[in-house]
């Protein structure tokens, strides 16, 4: 198929489409708001149904409805926006559904600024809302890969029974560039017998998260840890750039950030400074195994965020105080600059 | 012999959770009546509040999911959106749908969705041990308002009929009582006539039934039967507020 040029927020609502996504809710904000727009006209002329909610807690309840019929249903929304779909996300977490949400994020804290931000690291990877559940986050850091991204999310998302969140920054929404829509891999996915579409011919299905014996609910959290154990086996997805060396300096980020090093890198090569960069495709699960391999081969970790350091702490995490690591971070909607990278590679390989 | 009097098919054979004198049984037993009675069983979904009645997926033997405090209408407006052929209701009390839940049933009110809404008003919050509710009336006495309602400090009870009913989208609205045996009587129909309107992908129908809290009102089932004649009736007047086509 040919290359089409596309918006970020666009391409990640007719990626939806192409994945098979019937149905939709949303909620206006910045600066995702494009998704919502393009599906509203989109979704009618393929059968499908767009509805503008009342609020970011209406349209992530409606996915939770929807999804409990078994029908392919997203939501997305902006940091501020996905504070209120945490309820629903602990909710759908908590009952085994699978759904799909996108977060396109902003500066915060609070009603922050519109422009892009990492600063929802936590929040999208270590919960958000409330109980002992996990999100599998996709990390895209181009057009095209929000799309490829967006497509698999809805396969994952049934494959475990359990929420999917792509995370992009505001410029991952708002950019334009070329992409494709690949034919759809033919993935095996469970039938989805637990669904309430009524009950003719079968026991009734009841959807809850409800548990009120202590032993029950506990077990339940253990079936939840093995699913989120089971992604972590199989799920995980990275992109090394230049890491195939010994290197003075690795370099971790995903998303915008992470093409922002690469640019950082080649120049630091024309020095003769080598590094390279890890970079995160999914959040959760993280990948471990390849940052601690990886960090092995590089003297300094250097990682890059926008946000005051998020994603730092699972990195320190992993390499477990092995390798000297250092943070470089911008926020407020303000996005690192090639040359800001590279001049603080520079001073922290002389060191 | 033959048998003139049996449990109805929606229901399932369990003991209900609800205390004694509590109206939840009545009303759980009309809705079921009524699925039995318009043969909508295997095409229903029920949507379960926060609230006394958030087990009711025990108690009715129909598909059901069981939603966040306050959001069963826009849960079932995903439903419902999704699967137009299923018969969707909600089962909410009054903390849950005009308290933690008023922007979700007010605008699935307004867009028409077809659904049915059974809301349970018993002026108070029964499940964590009664608080004052939206609905509590002035000057009662509850946990959280131990020295009654005081409506200079708090407001007036919400009347949530009267206000969906103020919308200019075709829907039924109704208050009911089933604290008498001619109010039950009503109380099935009114169930019957909101079924019938989804069944005829007619409108939004809301049947708000005035309850009983024997339990977290301090009272025995019988004067929790007066108070509701006495004190709930006449601020919460029971009729027809609305029906499609009669809209200003």
């Amino acid at each position: 198929m040919a290359k089409k040029l596309m918006k970020g927020n666009e391409a990640i609502g007719e990626a939806a489409i192409h994945a098979g996504c019937t149905h939709y809710f949303g909620y206006p904000i910045t600066p995702q708001t494009e998704i919502a727009e393009y599906l509203a006209k989109r979704l009618p002329e393929v059968g499908g149904v767009f509805l503008q909610a009342e609020s970011e807690l209406g349209a992530a309840n409606m996915i939770y409805g929807s999804a409990c019929t078994g029908t392919r249903v997203f939501t997305s929304s902006s940091s501020p926006g996905v504070s209120l779909m945490a309820e629903a996300m602990s909710y759908i977490a908590g009952s085994d559904i699978p759904a799909v949400f996108v977060n396109i994020m902003r500066a915060g804290p609070g009603l922050g600024g519109i422009l892009p931000s990492q600063a929802d690291y936590f929040q999208a990877v270590k919960g958000g809302g409330h109980g002992d559940y996990r999100c599998l986050v996709l990390a895209p850091s181009t057009v095209q890969e929000a799309v490829d991204l967006m497509v698999d999310a809805f396969d994952l998302a049934d494959k475990y029974r359990s929420p999917v969140m792509l995370v992009g920054d505001g410029m991952i929404g708002q950019m334009m560039e070329p992409v494709e829509f690949k034919p759809r891999k033919q993935v095996a996915l469970p039938p989805k017998d637990w669904a309430t579409t009524g009950c003719k011919g079968r026991k009734p299905n009841v959807i809850t998260s409800v548990f009120m014996d202590p032993e029950v609910l506990h077990q339940f959290n253990l079936k939840l840890g093995a699913k989120y154990e089971e992604m972590k086996k199989h799920e995980v997805r990275v992109e090394t750039y230049k890491c195939d060396r010994q290197m003075d300096l690795l370099l971790v980020a995903y998303g915008t950030t992470a093409r922002i090093c690469k640019t950082s890198i080649d120049m630091l090569d024309e020095l003769g400074i080598k590094a390279g960069l890890l970079r995160p495709i999914t959040l959760f699960p993280y990948p471990e195994k390849e940052l601690y391999a990886t960090a092995k081969k590089a003297s300094k970790v250097l990682v890059v965020e926008m946000s005051m350091g998020q994603m730092l702490e699972d990195v320190e995490r992993i390499l477990k105080g092995e390798k000297p690591i250092e943070f470089f971070g911008r926020t407020g909607g303000l996005i690192p600059a090639p040359e800001e990278v590279f001049d603080l590679a520079k001073k922290l390989v002389k060191k | 012999m033959d048998i003139v009097f049996q449990r109805p098919e929606t229901l399932r054979e369990n003991t209900t959770h609800y205390c004694p004198g509590c109206t939840h049984g009545i009303i759980h037993r009309q809705v079921a009546e009524v699925l039995d009675e318009l043969g909508l069983r295997e095409r229903t979904v029920g949507v379960a509040p926060v609230g006394c009645s958030v087990l009711a997926y025990n108690y009715f033997n129909c598909d059901f999911v069981e939603a966040a405090h306050g959001r069963a209408p826009a849960m079932a407006t995903g439903i419902k959106r999704s699967r137009p052929d299923l018969i969707v209701f909600t089962y909410q009390g009054d903390g849950d749908l005009a308290s933690i839940g008023m922007g979700e049933i007010v605008h699935a009110a307004n867009r028409g969705e077809k659904i049915c809404v059974i809301f349970v008003n018993n002026a108070i919050y029964g499940m964590t041990g009664g608080q004052m509710a939206p609905t509590t009336m002035p000057g009662q006495i509850t946990t959280t308002s131990p020295k009654g309602r005081d409506v200079n400090e708090v407001g007036y009870p919400l009347r949530m009929s009267e206000l969906l009913s103020s919308l200019r989208t075709p829907a039924f609205i109704v208050r009911t009582a089933v604290h008498t045996p001619k109010g039950m009587i009503e109380t099935k129909n009114y169930i019957r006539e909101a079924f019938q309107n989804q069944v005829d992908n007619k409108c939004f129908s809301l049947v708000e039934v005035l309850s009983t809290c024997p339990t977290n009102w301090g009272l025995n089932p019988n004067k929790a039967t007066e108070w509701v004649e006495k004190n709930m009736v006449p601020y919460y007047p029971l009729k027809v507020f609305k029906r499609p086509g009669e809209e200003i």
